[in-house]
């Protein structure tokens, strides 16, 4: 199947999301992380932080936050299960912390394909913010494979 | 960090434990990515796959931990990866990243993700600010 290169520059509803510290405490341990500033809210602000602070890769983990995190790709009659994450991109701008509430502003910047097909990519971009102060820019780069188009 | 970077450093690589169905299902709830792959043989083996796989955020996380054991957080400006392989169950991922460049008061890296077998899973870069004038000994 072929994506529909109309979603170019489409977005998606603003999604808000409150940045709670048990949630990041779990993802300080699902990633090994051992560094107590990631869990302990005193060694935080011992190190001059405000709260827990938002590890550097957790900023993606936001958008699951969605009621149906994968929808998007449903919308665009992706499988899940033919999906790979191809590239992704952080820049960062400010901190954020445990207790910051963040609005993410997604959108499909572009759709192209390789290979006859057999490939497809699809490249989102997300804003995150908090109070309209930019905190960080995200880029994924996401494949979608189609082995019989190949052919 | 050492306030007398170069060009030319590595940073103390992390090396992970391997990972295991738990890593697979902590991250997944952590995360609150649940995409299946990752999570649910039967949804692997029906794609036709012989097993769950981890995923690459997971990995790009451990990248995460090799900067901020390196900097405080707050001075990583970007970071930029490429993911070049899957990383299967049981894999022991191990980060590397070597300063190749200091500009503007930042360091530039080339980062890595590789695998025991020598398989590269990730491949990017990061950018640094070296902060002037501040004592940075983390």
């Amino acid at each position: 199947m072929a994506i529909d290169t109309s979603v170019i520059g489409t977005t998606a509803p603003e999604l808000t999301v409150d940045v709670e510290r048990g949630r990041l405490r779990s993802f300080a341990h699902a990633i090994g992380e051992t560094d107590p500033i990631y869990t302990d809210v005193d060694a935080a602000r011992a190190a001059g932080h405000p709260d827990l602070p938002v590890p550097p890769t957790f900023l993606f983990c936001l958008e699951m936050d969605r009621p149906d995190p994968f929808g998007w790709l449903d919308g665009l009659g992706v499988d899940l299960r033919r999906v790979l994450h191809g590239e992704q991109r952080f820049t960062y701008r400010t901190m954020a912390h445990a207790g910051d509430r963040l609005t993410l502003a997604a959108r499909i910047g572009d759709v192209y394909a390789k290979r006859g097909g057999a490939l497809e990519f699809i490249v989102r971009s997300i804003d995150v913010t908090r109070d309209a102060v930019p905190i960080a820019e995200l880029a994924s780069v996401i494949v979608v494979q189609n082995p019989e188009a190949g052919q | 960090m050492n306030p007398n970077i170069r060009a030319g450093d590595e940073l103390p690589p992390l090396k992970v434990p391997p990972i295991s169905r738990t890593t697979l299902a902590l991250y997944a709830g952590a995360s609150g990515d649940h995409n299946p792959m990752h999570i649910d043989l039967d949804v692997a083996r029906s794609a036709g796959l012989d097993d769950v796989f981890a995923h690459g955020m997971l990995s790009m996380a451990y990248l995460g931990r090799l900067l901020t054991g390196w900097t405080r957080q707050e001075n990583i400006r970007a970071l930029a990866v490429r993911f070049t392989a899957v990383t299967p169950l049981y894999a022991e991922p191990v980060c590397t990243g070597t300063v190749t460049a200091i500009e503007d008061g930042a360091a530039h890296l080339d980062v890595a993700v590789t695998l025991a077998d020598g398989t590269t899973t990730l491949r990017g870069t990061a950018v640094v600010d070296l902060p002037a004038g501040r004592e940075d000994d983390r």
